[in-house]
């Protein structure tokens, strides 16, 4: 399942997208997350109970703001880069 | 004396038993609790059929909410809360359901229902909510594929509806089709914000702007935001709307009409068909029978 967290609003397109099929939730793009937006948490997929990545509520209202100093818009920021599966991504179109 | 002042954007709740009497002790009884920002559903389920339903406005208390929808769908139904095998609870409200055995995100539950309702070709879901607007693409069986919601504010959403409902005097009830009553589309508004939209409503409508435009204005705005999630997750033709925004009429038309693709069509909820309102708690009351029947090593 893919899930994006962010928004879409006046300004542009923001989201940091999980790929729950690939995250084994590892933790280590939990810890490389400078602004600590990261969390594990459960995620019900094929009647199982399933630790996963996600962005913490409060920062899925102004990822705008919170990603924009690890340059979501080159794909290259530490929890894409910490991630051995490839299960974070980052959609970043400004307007 | 005065009259007391109407409240527009008071919406009507009630509970519905689909056929009384027809279950037996031996029937796998479940139930879905989804307790929403804005509105509380209840689902019985009888061997994974819809049996009873019921929808009421979520109060200031999500356990009292829960426990008070929830004895609301059992109403008429002969049943007795003992004889529920396994209760889950769902939407923003779901930790708080007293009588759940297991709480689940709505991500599972709506898709399921969905799939219930209209049926495996189910493929992209529109979720409008009170306070959130969710994207859902799935599979055949119900299965998420791709999942986005946006709460970041209550823009598009049933709340604000709620709120220019209020602003306007016209009946919630109402609202889309008052929208659909202009001779040309106005531009929409350019800010969403339900706050700001209502400040420029105000506005509009000094300047001489029938309401009927205003609203027109708005739910426009709304639509194209709505129209922008779901292109998101993927858009194709078998297409729903749940939650409660899908029984406005303004907005479903439009969105539809952004996007090119007409919606499924929807069963009439007032006429003893399924209310799509209702897909988070079918969704969590099929996944309890699953989950009972797991427990059980079926």
């Amino acid at each position: 399942m893919i899930v994006h967290y962010g928004y879409v609003d006046g300004s542009g397109e923001y989201f940091i997208v999980v790929d729950t099929d690939r995250c084994n939730g590892c933790e280590k793009c939990v810890q490389q997350c400078p602004q600590h937006a990261l969390e594990l948490v459960t995620e019900f997929i094929d009647l199982e109970d399933k630790t996963v990545v996600a962005v913490t509520e409060e920062h899925r209202k102004k990822i705008l703001y919170t990603c924009a100093e690890c340059n979501p818009a080159e794909n290259m920021t530490p929890c894409i880069v910490a991630c051995e599966k490839g299960a974070i991504r980052c959609i970043w179109k400004p307007l | 004396m005065t009259e007391p002042q109407k409240e527009y954007w008071r919406w009507e709740e009630y509970h519905r038993v689909l056929s009384e009497g027809n279950w037996k002790n031996k029937d796998l009884i479940t139930a879905g609790v989804d307790v929403g920002s804005v509105g509380s559903k209840a689902t019985i389920m009888i061997d994974g059929e819809v049996y009873s339903w019921a929808v009421r406005r979520t109060g200031s208390n999500s356990p009292d909410s829960a426990q008070k929808v929830f004895d609301w769908a059992l109403e008429n139904t002969g049943l007795k809360p003992g004889d529920i095998k396994y209760t889950v609870g769902t939407g923003y409200g779901r930790v708080n359901v007293p009588m759940a055995n297991k709480a689940i995100t709505e991500i599972a539950c709506h898709a399921k229902g969905a799939n219930y309702i209209w049926g495996p070709s189910v493929r992209t879901i529109l979720d409008v909510g009170g306070q959130d607007i969710k994207a859902i693409h799935c599979d055949e069986t119900g299965r998420v594929t791709s999942f986005l919601m946006n709460d970041k504010c209550a823009a598009g959403t049933g709340r604000g509806m709620e709120v220019f409902a209020d602003l306007l005097k016209i009946p919630i009830e109402d609202i889309g089709k008052a929208s659909l009553n202009v001779e040309e589309e106005p531009p929409p508004v350019s800010c969403t914000c339900v706050a700001f939209a209502k400040t420029e409503a105000i506005g509009l409508l000094r300047k001489g702007w029938t309401k009927e435009k205003v609203l027109a204005a708005y739910t426009r705005a709304m639509a194209v935001r709505m129209a922008n999630l779901v292109n998101r997750v993927g858009l194709e033709k078998e297409f729903v709307i749940t939650g409660g925004q899908s029984k406005n009429v303004g907005i479903v038309s439009r969105v539809e009409t952004i996007l090119g693709v007409k919606t499924l069509p929807s069963p009439n909820w007032r006429e003893g068909g399924l209310d799509p309102m209702l897909a988070g708690a079918i969704g969590a009351a099929s996944l309890a029978k699953s989950l009972y029947l797991k427990s059980k090593g079926t």
